[in-house]
């Protein structure tokens, strides 16, 4: 079980209330698809991902963003339950999307940057450390029913 | 991993914004990292970790100027880098892994500063070209 202090929900409250989560999400996988072209081979059917001027304008690559950004509020919501409430999620990453949980820290740290270049100072030392905590903790238990 | 000649302009891009800022980024970024990755701080421990350190100021000037000498001699960052990189591997030992969580906290950095200049395309430039600073730093650990 994580322990989350007050001060460290506090952090995390107060970003995610300014957070467009379309906008973000949109902009978090976009990047991660630019950044680490790689993980493009999760996205076949997405169509056109030629360039990152394709990517940033591609509608799937935003509804997609938005769709992952949405499920990461969830995990907000369930700081103390998140094993439970990611568990169906970690079994369809694992047996139906095949996917690597490493995609699950690139995507983090990707929010992270994200997140910094929206907030500019508000993002502080003491914010961004608690936000890792919070993608670390996301992205071990979306690989916590891994086989 | 390969600096395309784009990737290549958009990092003397970047430290050409950056600027004189440079010293203060790399304290910024060390602090940051210290923060979030408090296992980073076992290579420091004689540090004064507080805020406003002489330490972590000094230091992070020097880790600053060597990511833009390796930025003013990015067509060749292992013979620009190569004393820094025998150090690293005779003398300091740091863990590869720690280059990588160094170079987010730089971009971090980066991102919370000048936002307008960490487009996507940029972004992608710079985080190559600090794994490639990485690389060079532990290519002669073994």
């Amino acid at each position: 079980m994580v322990h989350w202090s007050a001060e460290e929900k506090q952090l995390i409250a107060s970003v995610w209330g300014k957070v467009n989560v379309e906008e973000c999400g949109a902009e978090a996988l976009a990047r991660l698809l630019i950044v680490y072209p790689w993980t493009q081979r999760f996205f076949d059917n997405f169509g056109n991902l030629s360039s990152p001027t394709a990517i940033i304008g591609n509608p799937k690559v935003r509804a997609h963003g938005k769709k992952v950004l949405t499920s990461f509020g969830e995990a907000i919501k369930n700081l103390d339950n998140l094993k439970v409430t990611y568990s169906k999620l970690s079994e369809l990453h694992c047996d139906k999307l095949h996917v690597d949980p490493e995609n699950f820290r690139l995507l983090g740290d990707i929010l992270i940057i994200v997140l910094a270049a929206h907030f500019t100072k508000d993002f502080t030392p003491a914010c961004q450390a608690t936000w890792q905590k919070l993608v670390g903790v996301v992205a071990h238990a979306l690989a916590h029913k891994y086989h | 991993m390969v600096l395309s000649a784009s990737d290549k302009t958009n990092v003397k891009g970047v430290f050409s914004k950056i600027g004189s800022h440079a010293e203060e980024y790399g304290a910024e970024t060390l602090e940051r990292m210290f923060h979030a990755y408090p296992q980073t701080k076992t290579y420091f421990p004689h540090f004064d970790m507080g805020k406003g350190s002489a330490q972590i100021k000094g230091h992070g000037k020097k880790v600053a100027a060597a990511l833009v000498e390796a930025a003013n001699h990015i067509d060749d960052i292992a013979g620009a880098l190569s004393k820094l990189s025998d150090l690293h591997a005779q003398k300091l030992r740091v863990d590869p892994v720690n280059f990588k969580l160094l170079g987010h906290c730089f971009l971090v950095v980066v991102a919370s500063h000048n936002p307008a200049v960490l487009t996507p395309e940029v972004h992608a430039s710079l985080d190559k070209f600090l794994c490639a600073v990485g690389t060079v730093l532990t290519a002669k650990y073994r």
